[in-house]
């Protein structure tokens, strides 16, 4: 388990011994958990370093701009996504938990996809990594649904008005890919240079895709 | 149950608050609490919809203003305190005074990455034609049970239209009880943004939740 560099403080009115005095009440709380569970044998610490590392440093929404990119670029790997998402993605490596069962969702002129999860949290690990605090929060959960317009101005995006918005309520383990349009002024660039583009929000819904003067500036 | 998790359609809480360039973990204690809570799930002692309820059953004031890691670790330790596999007093010294009980399973580190990309499919084989086609209008039924459901209250008697037929999937309303996976067909049902939220909703909206059969009924 790694020491904490990071001293917040939010200490409540506990009592601590002097020696922990410096760790916040969730870090000497999750600590003794974890040395609790590991004393009792119902898990080994360092493959609970392997989970953190997973999605500390190899599962993010670098796999799912991948994923946007390759869709951009090769009609035969599109028409394989919108098939069967979750083999399509497993073609690139990316698999396993909160990504059991996904489907890809297409922004087009007419149609914008934004996903959220009212009832809980979920998202889809395998190609975005783990959620933002926001999308978790209150004011995501509750509004995306019922004032999704409102919700995308908070996110600095506003649609034509004709564009219709289509919410995914993601109530079971089916989990949603939003694949964004792709800009204009990209035609014969490479799925890297392309994946460059590819934002997560834009892949929530909760952005656009950059331009190709936001990634050049 | 009608907790503070069924968020859909509130309009309490503000605005949406994105913070920029946000990392992956806001704490060390965030890592550990993510890290527990999937690990413990691979010890077998409860299920995904199982652990869900746990955490929506918490006191609806912790609930609506912890963070989210703060809510996993609370549904962690309630989970692991009704199964009997620590105690109060050994949650707050860290120090054990009991014998654990024998878990189904401890991932070695060697085999984590594997364990992790396998995930845990839930859609199960099935003899039983699904009732609903695509196209097809469906009410969803008005529950409100106890215990836990998928089927959110601001689509709770709304008039819908079958969009895709996912699959058998396991249902959480009996797996959440520990009474069987039960799968069922699952569904993307459209509702119309006015259909849910009245005449005053955004106009030119969609709404699609993912339906169990059990939810809906023919319109």
């Amino acid at each position: 388990m790694s020491d904490s560099k990071k001293h917040s403080h939010n200490h409540d009115d506990h009592d601590h011994d002097d020696d922990h005095s410096h760790w916040s009440d969730m870090e000497l709380k999750v600590k003794t958990l974890e040395s609790l569970l590991v004393e009792k044998g119902y898990v080994d610490p360092a493959s609970l370093d392997v989970i953190v590392e997973t999605y500390e440093t190899k599962v993010g929404p670098r796999n799912g701009a991948a994923v946007v990119a390759k869709a951009w670029s090769d009609e035969d790997y599109l028409h394989r996504l919108r098939q069967n998402a979750t083999d399509a993605i497993a073609e690139l490596g990316f698999t396993g938990r909160q990504g059991e069962h996904m489907q890809i969702v297409e922004n087009t002129d007419d149609v914008h996809n934004m996903v959220v999860c009212t009832l809980c949290s979920c998202y889809p690990w395998s190609v975005l990594g783990l959620p933002p605090v926001w999308y978790k929060s209150a004011p995501y959960r509750s509004r995306a649904v019922s004032e999704p317009r409102a919700v995308l101005s908070e996110f600095n995006v506003e649609l034509p008005k004709e564009t219709k918005i289509t919410v995914w309520d993601s109530t079971a383990e089916m989990r949603y890919l939003v694949i964004p349009k792709r800009p204009d002024g990209t035609q014969g660039w490479s799925e890297e240079k392309l994946a460059k583009l590819v934002t997560r929000d834009s892949m929530i819904g909760t952005g656009l895709a950059l331009s190709v003067d936001e990634v050049s500036s | 149950m009608n907790g503070p998790h069924d968020m859909g359609g509130m309009q309490c809480y503000g605005a949406v608050e994105p913070e920029k360039d946000e990392p992956v973990f806001h704490a060390d204690w965030e890592k550990r609490a993510l890290a527990m809570t999937v690990g413990m799930g691979f010890a077998g002692q409860w299920n995904l919809d199982i652990s869900r309820f746990a955490r929506e059953s918490l006191p609806y004031d912790f609930y609506l203003t912890k963070s989210y890691y703060q809510i996993w670790i609370a549904g962690l330790q309630n989970l692991m305190l009704e199964r009997g596999m620590v105690t109060p007093n050994e949650l707050q010294t860290g120090m054990p005074e009991t014998k654990g009980i024998q878990v189904k399973r401890v991932v070695k580190p060697d085999e984590m990455p594997a364990a992790l990309a396998a995930g845990g499919p839930v859609e199960r084989e099935t003899t039983v034609e699904p009732s609903f086609k695509i196209g097809e209008k469906v009410r969803s039924l008005n529950i409100n049970p106890q215990t836990h459901t998928r089927l959110p209250r601001y689509i709770r008697g709304k008039l819908g239209q079958i969009v895709t037929i996912h699959g058998c999937h396991v249902f959480p309303d009996s797996n959440s009880k520990a009474e069987g996976e039960n799968p069922q067909w699952l569904y993307s049902v459209c509702f119309d943004a006015q259909e849910l939220f009245g005449k005053g909703a955004e106009e030119n909206n969609t709404i699609m939740v993912d339906c169990w059969e059990p939810y809906l009924e023919p319109a």
